[in-house]
């Protein structure tokens, strides 16, 4: 419509001006630029050290470009060390305590925002900031005396501290956002006030369960400190798999590098793949808590 | 355990409020499975460790009640004041620099330009990532002979540094990899907050002649300032609570240099087995940081009213 008046208008403005604006831009571009390095550089250096010889990670001055690249390093992390078993540890105790969390922690999500029970959101609250050390001692002392620390059980019922107060929080600020009136006329047609939640609440609430369900398998997967305190040797999980081969292996860094991007790969990809819901789920749960 | 919300403001609508009470106790049911997870795995283990810190107890050996005598003890215990100073310093520095970068990063991705989507989702992967293997990679890189950092910094002309190797540059250092991990978090928690600014005042500002500096200094600041705040409390609290990283890079060395109270607290209990001593310090930990989420609590509300 006022397409001519626009497109005209920039070329009547003098040169020192066009001149600014595009060295503002290009101030502006490596701003940018400047902010993201950091992230791209390590990520491409893991990767970098995970493709080389060992003569190459360790040379003077650095050899940036793996020539020619090499698998082995990956194939002597899964040679070696019990890598598979660590990551089925990981996988089971995860999923465990993501769906265990998911379980009681939706309809919790749900009641807490139907009741508007500020002290029970403000307890998750508190729950979610204490540092995950603080739980560690009464458990150890509990899961040595129950003799269950050959088991995965003591860390999935760990994992739960971190897993629970995530996904309630997380439903309760979804189930706030949601319009009452479906469930109301779902309970005026004679529905219970489950059948009302299974069938009408939660369906809609489907968007927040999947960033609930994200989140906590992330936050999850990364914790090391529980698995660290309470995993014996079959039970590790990766981190703490991975943590001690550092302290096995001081320059073996071609492995080491492997295993560490192998770790963090599948929680990497699913940052790329669900990066909208982690940045509602954090952002949500951040600005409307506290 | 859960309780409704609604006041009783008026004596009129006070059977209104016991009925809407009433309605909201239907839904105490959703809320019980939780609640047992809660009680068994959170508060159980709160009450257990403020149990315990009475007992003079070594992992192995008879217990001894003892009272207050593991408080006294601890305030006595010069190493845990360094670790304190330690962690105040730390946590400064980790507060500080996120803060700022992730607002001048927020402000950056709050402008549109080619590919923002693809750039903001880059700048957000360390926070995901695990901070395990990230603490790994930064090890090798601070490297003194071979890593890759002292090399950079000998091909812009300064001296190599010993990072994490030596007692004086291991704390800044380990806030590098915490900065580095956690800007991100800050800047989302500020860049939601931009969106949701109105525009009204950047009309007004622009009108009245306002330059660009102004119009942040006056308008974005202020209308800013309460997402700045909770940005603020997320980021002292994960601040003070750092474990991973410093444990995995330098537990807690070289000598004691890096030992936050987290490291003091771990050592304590899981390599010298003193867990009445050690949950002592859980309990004055937990204080700390219940102290400063309530203090900066407070300084939102005044923030809001302001």
């Amino acid at each position: 419509m006022s397409g001519r008046v626009t497109h005209t208008a920039p070329r009547r403005t003098p040169l020192w001006y066009r001149l600014r604006r595009w060295l503002g831009r290009l101030g502006f571009g490596l701003a940018v630029l400047a902010l993201i390095s950091p992230a791209v550089l390590v990520f491409l250096w893991m990767l970098s050290l995970s493709l080389k010889t060992e003569l190459d990670n360790t040379a003077w001055p650095p050899v940036f470009l793996p020539d020619p690249p090499t698998l082995e390093n990956y194939r002597e992390v899964f040679a070696r060390n019990d890598f598979l078993l660590y990551a089925w540890n990981s996988v089971v105790v995860s999923v465990t305590a993501t769906g265990l969390a998911l379980l009681v922690g939706v309809p919790a999500g749900y009641g807490i925002a139907k009741m508007r029970a500020m002290r029970a959101a403000a307890l998750i609250l508190i729950a979610r900031i204490t540092p995950g050390l603080s739980y560690l001692i009464p458990m150890f002392l509990l899961f040595q005396w129950l003799e269950l620390t050959g088991t995965l059980l003591p860390i999935i019922v760990a994992h739960l501290v971190i897993t629970v107060p995530i996904v309630v929080w997380v439903m309760i600020s979804f189930f706030e956002g949601l319009p009452g009136e479906l469930e109301e006329a779902a309970l005026v047609d004679g529905a219970t006030l489950w059948q009302a939640f299974r069938h009408v609440a939660m369906p809609l609430a489907r968007p927040g369960i999947t960033v609930a369900t994200i989140l906590a398998f992330i936050f999850s997967w990364n914790n090391f400190v529980f698995a660290m305190v309470l995993a014996g040797r079959e039970t590790r999980t990766l981190p703490v798999a991975v943590n001690n081969m550092l302290t096995f292996e001081q320059i073996a860094w071609g492995p080491l590098s492997a295993a560490a991007l192998l770790v963090t790969l599948p929680v990497l990809l699913l940052t790329l793949l669900a990066q909208r819901q982690i940045v509602a789920g954090l952002t949500a749960g951040g600005v409307k808590g506290a | 355990m859960p309780q409704d919300a609604v006041t009783l403001a008026r004596p009129a609508g006070a059977a209104q409020a016991a009925r809407r009470r009433n309605y909201a106790r239907r839904y105490a049911w959703f809320v019980v499975p939780a609640a047992c997870v809660v009680i068994a795995v959170i508060l159980f283990p709160w009450a257990f460790t403020l149990y315990v810190s009475g007992f003079d107890w070594h992992l192995g050996s008879e217990r001894r009640w003892v009272g207050l005598d593991n408080y006294v003890r601890l305030f006595a215990d010069a190493r845990f004041g360094w670790a304190m100073l330690r962690t105040l310093f730390y946590t400064a520095l980790a507060v500080v620099a996120p803060m700022l970068l992730g607002l001048a990063a927020a402000l950056c991705f709050h402008r549109r330009f080619p590919l923002r989507g693809l750039a903001r989702t880059v700048f957000i992967l360390p926070m995901m990532a695990t901070p395990v293997a990230v603490a790994l990679v930064w090890t090798m890189m601070f490297h003194p002979q071979l890593g890759v950092l002292n090399w950079l910094l000998t091909q812009v002309g300064l001296p190599p540094s010993m990072w994490v190797y030596s007692a004086d540059t291991v704390i800044p250092t380990l806030v590098i990899v915490e900065v580095w991990h956690w800007t991100p978090l800050v800047m989302l928690l500020i860049l939601g907050g931009l969106a949701s600014l109105p525009q009204d005042p950047y009309e007004a500002a622009k009108i009245d002649g306002a330059s660009a500096w102004q119009a942040f200094r006056h308008v974005t600041l202020p209308l800013l300032a309460p997402f700045i705040v909770v940005a603020l409390i997320i980021r002292s609290i994960d601040a003070l609570k750092a474990f991973d990283t410093i444990y995995v890079i330098t537990q807690g060395g070289p000598g004691q240099a890096s030992e936050t109270i987290n490291i003091f607290l771990y050592l304590q209990a899981f390599a010298f087995y003193n867990v009445g001593y050690a949950s002592a310090v859980v309990v004055v930990f937990f204080a700390i940081i219940m102290a400063l989420a309530a203090l900066l609590l407070w300084t939102r509300q005044r923030v809001r009213v302001t």
